[in-house]
C-alpha cells in the first residue's frame, strides 16, 4: 500500500472564547492517496473549512489545533514552526479559494502575480518564470493566455479568474490541493468548466485534491471518495457511489434528502397547490430596461450619442393565480432586473407590467395596489434586515407605513401571527437580527413580505445564500405559504433544481432575451432553445452518479 | 485617460469660476470699496469721477467679467493696508508657506505610513497600545497648543531652536527660501512639526485601519496560502491596496495645511499667507480676502485633480472603469 499524501488523525481544532471553548473541528481523521479527489461535504459550520486551514497552517487567530496531527507524506507538519509551515505553503500544499473575484489581488496583473509566486518556489529567472507562467495559463484553458498575461484580475469573467486561482494554486507544483468551495460562487454553466479544469490540471501534475464543498453535485462528478461531516467530526466515509447511494448515517440520509434535484422521479406530484385557474394575475408585457453607459453626472448635460445597454429585451410572460413561475438565467441575464421593475423598484423603459389588471408604473390605483399587493424576498438575509432594528419592528414596518394597523397591541398580535406562521416563536420578535441563523433570518424576510398581506411575491433568489438542508427547509415553507394563501410567486434562481422543484412554469434568460418559456416539466425534459440545453447539461447533479 | 483628466479640468474651471463669483461679490459688495479708496473729504464729484474710473457703474456681469479678466493675468487689485498690489504680496509670502506644509506633510506621511504598519502587523504589541494611545492625544489637542508647548519646551527652556520667524533666507529668482541656510532649516522644524501632528495621526489611524481590512481579504489569505514572503505580501499586496484612501485623506490634509496654516503660523509668527490673511481680516482689507479666497479654491482643485490622477495610477480597475462605465 503506498503512502497517503495527506494524513490527518485525531485534529482538533478549538477557538477559546472568554468563558467557553468552541470546538471547530473534534476529532477528524481523513487519509488522502497521492492523486486522488477526496471530497468533503457539510453544512456551513460543519468545520470542513476549518480542516482545510488547520492543513495548510492559516487558521485564524485565536483558534489553534489542540491536539492529533497531520502528517505530509509521513512527516509531520502541524507542530513545526511557523516559519517551516509557510516554506510547504504553495510548495507542497496549494489552496484554491471560493470566491474568484476577492482573491486574486486587483492592483497587480495575473502575470506579476503568477510570476511573483513561481520565483518564490522555483530557481527560475523572470522570463522562464513568464513563460511558465503562460503554460500554466493556456493549461487552465485561458485563451491568448501570452497576450492575456499582462491583464488585471478585473478584465476576466469570474471563470476565467478562478482558472487563474487554479493556475496559481498549482505553480509549484505542490503534492496537495485544498479546494475550498471552488465553484461556489460560480455561475452553473461555468462552474462544470472549471471543475473539469481543477481536475485535469491536478491529475496532470499529479496533486491530490481535497474538495471542500456544501454542493452534492459538484462531488458527484469529481471526487473519488466522500468525507461527511457534521458539528466538527466526520460522520460518514466511503466512496461517492456508495455514500450517494446506500448513505448509513440518518445526517448522510438527510443531507441528501434535501438535495433538490433537476430529474423528477415518477408519480411525484407538482409542489405547487391547486388553485382556481382564473387566467393571468401577473402579466409582463414586452418588458425592457436600457441603462446608458459610460457618462457622467456631468457629461450627461452635453450633447452627443448615448451608448445603451439593454439589460432587458422585450420580456413577456404570465403568471397565473396561485402560481410560481421561475426565472431562471446566468449572472448578468437580467433576472434581477426584471425582478425590480416588476416590484416598482426601477421604472422600465419601456412595456407594461400588470398585476391583478393593474398597470404598477401607471400611478394612481396601480400604484397603491402595487405597494399593498406586491412584496419581495431579498437573496442575502443578512444584509436585507436592518441590524439596527428588532424583529417586531422588522416585520410591523410595512404594515404600518401602509395603514394595515395602527395601535401597538394589534400590531403585535399580528407579527407574533407572522412568526408562527414562519415556524418562528413570537417571543422572538424582540430580538434583534443578529440573533438568528441564516435559514431564520430568510423566515423573519418572509414574515416581512406577508405582512402587508400581498397576493404576489417576487423571490430573488431566496435560498442561494443558505446551506441545502436549511434550504430544503425554507423552500418547503415558501410551499406552505402558497397553499394556505393562494400566494403567486415568481421564483428568480439560477439554481435550476430549486426551479424545478418549486414552479409550475419556467423562462430562461440568456442576455436580457427570453429564450425559452413554457411549462417547467416540458423545459426542463424537452428543451428547444439551445442554451438552455447547454444550462440543464451543465448542471452538477447526483441524479448523474446515482 | 486623457478624456478623464479633459473632463476633471472643465469640471475645475466651473468650480473655479464659482469661487470667483463669490469672490467678486465680496470684493464689491462688503463695504464701499470707494470709501476705503477715497479720502474722507472728497466730494460727490470725486465719488462719481472714480466710480466712472474703476467702471463701477457698468453692469454687474460686465464687472464680473473683468474681474475674472484681471484674475486670470494675476491682479486683484491694491491692497488697502499695504497699498502694494495683492498677488505681488500673496507671491512674496506664498514660498513660507509653502515650504512649511510641505515640511510638514513629508514629516506625517513617512511617519504616518510607517507607524500605521507598524501598529497594524503587530496589533497586540504593547508598544502599539503606546502609539494608539499617543495618537489620541496628538488628535485631539488643538494645534495652537502644541505649538506653544514645543516653544516653550525646546526654545525657552531648552534654548535649543528659534520660536518665532523664518530665519535667514535666501532669495532664488522671487523664491525667498529658508531650506538652504542653517537658521533657516532651524527655524522650521518646531512649526513643522506642530503642524504634522494632527496629520500624522490622522494619516497613522486611516492606513492602520485600512491595512487591518486588507490583511482580512481573501486575496491576502491566497497569497499567505500560495507562500509569498512576510515582505512581499505587507509591503507589496496589502500597502499597496491601502493607499487609495490614504491618497486622498493625505491630498486633502496638504491642501488644508496650505490654506489653513493660519494658527501655526499665527504661534510662530511665520511669514506666510496664513499670517497675511489674518492680519488682512483684522484689518478689513478686502482685496487680499477675495484673492485669498481664489487662491485657496485653487489649490484645493489642483490637488483634487492630481489625486485623481494618482487614483488612475494606483487602481488599474478605474483606468476601464472610465471606458465601461462600471
Amino acid at each position: 500500500m503506498t503512502e497517503p499524501v495527506l494524513s490527518i488523525r485525531n485534529l482538533v481544532v478549538e477557538f477559546p472564547f472568554h468563558d467557553e471553548t468552541f470546538r471547530a473541528v473534534d476529532g477528524v481523521s481523513i487519509d488522502i492517496m497521492p492523486g486522488e479527489v477526496v471530497g468533503v461535504v457539510g453544512e456551513s459550520g460543519a468545520g470542513k473549512s476549518m480542516t482545510g486551514s488547520a492543513v495548510i497552517g492559516l487558521i485564524e487567530r485565536p483558534g489553534h489545533i489542540a491536539s492529533g496531527e497531520i502528517r505530509l507524506k509521513g512527516e509531520r507538519i502541524d507542530n513545526l514552526p511557523e516559519a517551516d509551515r509557510a516554506r510547504l505553503r504553495g510548495k507542497r500544499i496549494g489552496m484554491v479559494f471560493q470566491d474568484p473575484l476577492t482573491s486574486l489581488n486587483p492592483l497587480y496583473t495575473v502575470g506579476q502575480q503568477l510570476i511573483e509566486t513561481i520565483r518564490t518556489h522555483l530557481p527560475l529567472s523572470e522570463a522562464q518564470a513568464r513563460q511558465k507562467a503562460i503554460d500554466l495559463l493556456s493549461e487552465a484553458g485561458i485563451p491568448k493566455a501570452g497576450e492575456r498575461i499582462d491583464s488585471y484580475p478585473h478584465q476576466f469573467s469570474g471563470g476565467m479568474r478562478q482558472r487563474v486561482v487554479i493556475a496559481l494554486a498549482i505553480a509549484a507544483e505542490p503534492e496537495l490541493i485544498i479546494a475550498d468551495e471552488p465553484t461556489s460562487a460560480l455561475d452553473v454553466s461555468v462552474q462544470a468548466q472549471v471543475i473539469k479544469v481543477l481536475k485535469k490540471l491536478c491529475s496532470n501534475h499529479g496533486a491530490a485534491v481535497m474538495l471542500i464543498t456544501h454542493d452534492m453535485g459538484v462531488i458527484a462528478q469529481t471526487a473519488d471518495r466522500l468525507v461527511v461531516m457534521h458539528h466538527g467530526t466526520v460522520v460518514e466515509t466511503g466512496t461517492v457511489g456508495d455514500i450517494i447511494r446506500r448513505p448509513r448515517e440518518p445526517y448522510t440520509i438527510k443531507l441528501i434528502d434535501s438535495i433538490p434535484t433537476i430529474k423528477r422521479g415518477e408519480g411525484e406530484i407538482i409542489a405547487a397547490p391547486a388553485a382556481n385557474d382564473e387566467g393571468a394575475y401577473v402579466t409582463v408585457n414586452q418588458l425592457v430596461r436600457d441603462f446608458e453607459i459610460g457618462r457622467g453626472s456631468f457629461t450627461k448635460l452635453l450633447p452627443g450619442k448615448v451608448e445603451v445597454f439593454r439589460a432587458v429585451n422585450e420580456v413577456s410572460f404570465t403568471i397565473p393565480r396561485g402560481k410560481t413561475f421561475g426565472l431562471v438565467g446566468e449572472s448578468g441575464s437580467g433576472k434581477s432586473t426584471c425582478a425590480k421593475m416588476i416590484v416598482g423598484l426601477t421604472r422600465p423603459t419601456s412595456g407594461q407590467i400588470l398585476v391583478d389588471g393593474h398597470d404598477i408604473w401607471a400611478g394612481g390605483a396601480g400604484h397603491q395596489e402595487r405597494r399593498k399587493r406586491v412584496q419581495m424576498i431579498f437573496q442575502d438575509p443578512y444584509a436585507s434586515l436592518n441590524p439596527r432594528w428588532r424583529v417586531r419592528d422588522i416585520i410591523a414596518e410595512p404594515m404600518r407605513t401602509l395603514g394595515i394597523a395602527r395601535n401597538r397591541t394589534e400590531v403585535e398580535q399580528r407579527v407574533a401571527e407572522l412568526l408562527r406562521k414562519v415556524r418562528l416563536d413570537p417571543s422572538v420578535m424582540r430580538k434583534f437580527p443578529h440573533e438568528f441563523s441564516g435559514g431564520q433570518r430568510q423566515r423573519i424576510a418572509i414574515a416581512r413580505a406577508l405582512s402587508s398581506q400581498p397576493a404576489f411575491i417576487v423571490c430573488d433568489e431566496p435560498t442561494s445564500a443558505l446551506d441545502v438542508s436549511v434550504q430544503a427547509q425554507v423552500l418547503d415553507l415558501m410551499s406552505e405559504l402558497q397553499a394556505e394563501y393562494g400566494l403567486t410567486y415568481l421564483l428568480i434562481s439560477h439554481n435550476l433544481a430549486v426551479v424545478r422543484q418549486m414552479s409550475s412554469a419556467v423562462g430562461v434568460l440568456h442576455n436580457g432575451v427570453l429564450v425559452e418559456n413554457g411549462p417547467t416539466d416540458a423545459i426542463f425534459d424537452n428543451p428547444q432553445a439551445d442554451y438552455t440545453k447547454m444550462l440543464l447539461d451543465a448542471v452538477p447533479d447526483i441524479s448523474k452518479v446515482a | 485617460m486623457l478624456a478623464f483628466i479633459a473632463r476633471r479640468l472643465l469640471q475645475s474651471v466651473i468650480v473655479m469660476l464659482v469661487v470667483a463669483f463669490i469672490a467678486f461679490l465680496v470684493f464689491r459688495y462688503v463695504g464701499d470699496p470707494l470709501a476705503n479708496l477715497l479720502s474722507q473729504d472728497a466730494t460727490m464729484a470725486d465719488y462719481e469721477q472714480a466710480r466712472e474710473r474703476l467702471g463701477l457703474n457698468q453692469p454687474f456681469y460686465i464687472q464680473f467679467f473683468n474681474f475674472v479678466i484681471n484674475a486670470l493675468q494675476g491682479q486683484f487689485g491694491v491692497s488697502y493696508r499695504l497699498q502694494q498690489p495683492v498677488s505681488q504680496l500673496i507671491l512674496e509670502r506664498l514660498p513660507a508657506t509653502i515650504e512649511l506644509a510641505v515640511a510638514s506633510s513629508i514629516i506625517a506621511l513617512v511617519f504616518g505610513v510607517m507607524l500605521g504598519i507598524y501598529t497594524a502587523l503587530r496589533q497586540r504589541a504593547f508598544s502599539t497600545g503606546v502609539i494608539m494611545t499617543l495618537s489620541l492625544i496628538g488628535v485631539s489637542l488643538p494645534t495652537f497648543l502644541i505649538g506653544i508647548g514645543l516653544i516653550y519646551v525646546f526654545a525657552v527652556e531648552l534654548k535649543w531652536l528659534p520660536s518665532f520667524g523664518r530665519g535667514d533666507v535666501v532669495q532664488i529668482g522671487w523664491w525667498r527660501t529658508g531650506l538652504l541656510t542653517q537658521s533657516g532649516l532651524r527655524s522650521l522644524i518646531l512649526p513643522a512639526i506642530t503642524l504634522s501632528l494632527f496629520q500624522l495621526t490622522l494619516i497613522m489611524r486611516l492606513v492602520r485601519a485600512e491595512m487591518l481590512e486588507v490583511m482580512r481579504t481573501d486575496y491576502i489569505r491566497f497569497a499567505k496560502a500560495r507562500g509569498l514572503s512576510k515582505r512581499a505580501i505587507n509591503f507589496g499586496h496589502a500597502l499597496k491596496n491601502t493607499m487609495v484612501p490614504v491618497i486622498t485623506i493625505t491630498g486633502l490634509q496638504l491642501g488644508s495645511v496650505i490654506a489653513f496654516a493660519i494658527i501655526t503660523e499665527t504661534v510662530f509668527q511665520w511669514p506666510g499667507v496664513g499670517s497675511l490673511f489674518v492680519n488682512s481680516v483684522a484689518a478689513v482689507d478686502v482685496p487680499v480676502m477675495a484673492a485669498y479666497l481664489v487662491f485657496v479654491a485653487l489649490v484645493f482643485v489642483i490637488i483634487n485633480l492630481v489625486v485623481d490622477i494618482l487614483y488612475f495610477i494606483v487602481d488599474p480597475r478605474l483606468r476601464d472603469g472610465a471606458r465601461s462605465g462600471r
